[in-house]
């Protein structure tokens, strides 16, 4: 068997699978921040605790109830998305006219209180969740074994960004979208119904933080804590993104990823802090983000 | 042409008057002749932990309050000032002043390095970058060799004050501690209170207009930056004395939510708010520490109910009601 550096081919590609899934799982969360950052300007710090309530959801389904991974994957974005919708309704829209720290403020409380209330109820002990019946198992690719669920998750994170994508991109709706975070006065004026759109992006953004919960549930143990750590890194993802563009939200939450499994391979004692590292150069080399318009 | 900002903007409600009122002077008198007496009413290591958690507050009050720069990641400089003392006094055998200077020199150091990335954007980019940056230095001290991982710095020594007064007794230390911490907030307040004071009060208010007024915005901002975090690395390496211990705890993120938390409660770009917010939510978790899980929900409603309802913060609204800036 060849050798890449001195590691053999199967730890390095199985890190780089690693680094895929991780990927996956910014790429979706800093998607659903910058939908939300685009039309609301504040930042969802409640982001975490969304997702983490996204699979427990898909968990309580399975364990009360008895519906399937599948109907999970459709039942638990709307409704975590509704409490989104209640939330932006109840609170958030009350803060549009102060500066945008406050929604940050009022968003990291409703975190701690997510956080805290299933703590309370479930402890801090992952809960199982397994994999379906029919990804179960994996496919020997002759130079490394790819487990199907994993190759799932890859492909539905990648068919969602994309389609997330177009939606905002090239259709009709999107460009309304997209108007309103441009002028929503002027777009007002057009007879669109501003608020509400604005109440759906955000339910949006948190059902797309919930279908990434429904898909880390099978990998990562569902418990309480999921979203706390995950979050601050997607926050350094959408630093280093900047938030312009939903394309560049995307590619680097991918891209991130991989380079955090490459560390994993060639130096396992920065692969944890690896994305901070790049933060702080892009901060110095483009202020912006890679993908960012200038203030 | 000064006069005209002696009638001029004395009215302001927000902006502090230019000098020092009185009353404010009266006030930290007063609060220091209660602490004075405290200790034979209440368990001096609880009053310790209000005031290094005052200070913390105190000094994140100067940078958001005053600044106008939101900080989520003070618990780094708090922290590793704390795990820089701990080891100074427990591995090199220093006295606890030259220990708790260490850790205070540490955070000033981080907290430029931290600072000089991050005022490279604004507001919540601003908030976002110092809290993934304070992951890192959490990353850093699960990490490293000599925090102890897990099990962070424990049984740090608390020596001898100038190698001539024990401070092993709770309230011999109390005393060091009141006179370190006060001696911190008339520092914060001078310097709130000086020509540099106005200059960020000014930045934070109008920014393209200070720099038009030929305002090096950018030094301001990491001037207080450094300040702020060197006074966080104060009450940290003085925490880490009192309570002989440094941890993770110190520099997760959680702590640099709770600080920002104490800091909204008791009145951001108020003189004495971060005083109040400390006290209570260092109380409540005191109080309700069996409660487990339910003090996080607690803080959690605290913080929502303070952004929707309560703005101003405890103080805030008393200095409106006064009419006098507190």
């Amino acid at each position: 068997m060849f050798e890449l550096l001195g590691i053999p081919p199967q730890a390095l590609f199985g890190q780089l699978l690693l680094g895929l899934i991780n990927g996956s799982f910014y790429a979706l969360l800093s998607l659903g921040l910058a939908v939300i950052f685009g039309l609301l300007n504040i930042i969802n710090f409640s982001h975490g605790a969304q997702y983490m309530m996204g699979a427990f959801v898909a968990w309580m389904l399975l364990t009360y109830t008895g519906i399937n991974y599948w109907w999970a994957l459709l039942i638990v974005p709307l409704v975590v998305g509704a409490t989104g919708v209640v939330i932006e309704r109840l609170m958030i829209s009350r803060l549009y006219h102060l500066d945008h720290l406050y929604g940050l403020l009022l968003t990291f409380g409703l975190a701690l209180i997510i956080q805290g209330l299933f703590r309370n109820q479930y402890g801090v002990s992952g809960l199982p969740y397994s994999i379906p019946a029919e990804l179960s198992g994996g496919t020997n690719l002759g130079f490394m074994f790819l487990p199907n669920y994993r190759a799932w998750v890859i492909v539905a994170s990648v068919v969602v960004c994309f389609a997330t994508w177009f939606a905002i991109e090239k259709t009709r709706l999107g460009a309304y979208l997209r108007a309103a975070t441009e002028n929503p006065t002027l777009v007002g004026a057009f007879g669109i119904n501003v608020p509400r759109m604005i109440t759906l992006t955000y339910g949006f953004g948190v059902a797309l933080a919930a279908l990434a919960g429904v898909l880390a549930a099978p990998i990562y143990s569902v418990n309480p804590n999921m979203g706390a750590d995950l979050i601050i890194v997607v926050f350094a993802v959408v630093v280093i993104g900047g938030m312009g563009s939903i394309l560049g939200a995307i590619l680097t939450g991918f891209g991130l990823g991989v380079v955090e499994g490459l560390t994993r391979v060639f130096y396992p004692e920065g692969s944890a802090v690896v994305i901070f590292v790049i933060m702080a150069i892009v901060l110095l080399v483009k202020p912006a983000g890679l993908f960012g318009r200038t203030q | 042409m000064t006069t005209q900002s002696e009638t001029g903007y004395r009215s302001e409600a927000a902006a502090l008057p230019v000098g020092t009122p009185r009353h404010h002077m009266v006030i930290f008198a007063v609060l220091f002749g209660l602490l004075l007496v405290a200790p034979s009413l209440l368990y001096p290591v609880f009053l310790m932990k209000v005031l290094c958690f005052a200070l913390f507050a105190s000094a994140l009050n100067l940078l958001l309050g005053f600044g106008g720069l939101l900080s989520f990641g003070h618990a780094a400089f708090f922290g590793s000032a704390s795990y820089v003392a701990a080891y100074a006094a427990k591995a090199w055998g220093f006295n606890p002043e030259f220990a708790i200077l260490l850790g205070v020199l540490a955070a000033a150091v981080l907290g430029l390095g931290i600072g000089a990335l991050a005022i490279r954007r604004q507001g919540i980019y601003f908030a976002m970058v110092t809290l993934a940056f304070a992951q890192m230095v959490f990353f850093f001290a699960l990490q490293a060799p000599f925090t102890g991982g897990e099990d962070g710095i424990q049984a740090v020594p608390r020596g001898k004050l100038f190698g001539l007064i024990d401070l092993s007794s709770d309230l011999t230390l109390y005393f060091v501690v009141l006179a370190i911490v006060f001696g911190a907030l008339l520092l914060i307040y001078r310097i709130i209170h000086s020509p540099f004071g106005q200059v960020l009060k000014a930045i934070r208010d109008n920014e393209p207009r200070s720099i038009s007024l030929g305002y090096k915005v950018n030094r301001y901002k990491l001037a207080v930056f450094v300040m702020s975090a060197a006074l966080a690395g104060l009450a940290g390496a003085t925490k880490a004395i009192v309570f002989q211990l440094a941890s993770l705890t110190d520099v997760y993120w959680t702590m640099s939510g709770e600080v920002v938390l104490m800091t909204l409660l008791g009145g951001m770009g108020t003189v004495f708010g971060p005083l109040i917010g400390a006290a209570i939510i260092v109380s409540m978790q005191n109080y309700f520490a069996g409660f487990g899980a339910w003090v996080t929900v607690l803080q959690g409603v605290i913080f929502v109910g303070s952004v929707l309802l309560f703005r101003e913060g405890i103080v805030g609204v008393l200095a409106k009601w006064l009419k006098k800036p507190l």
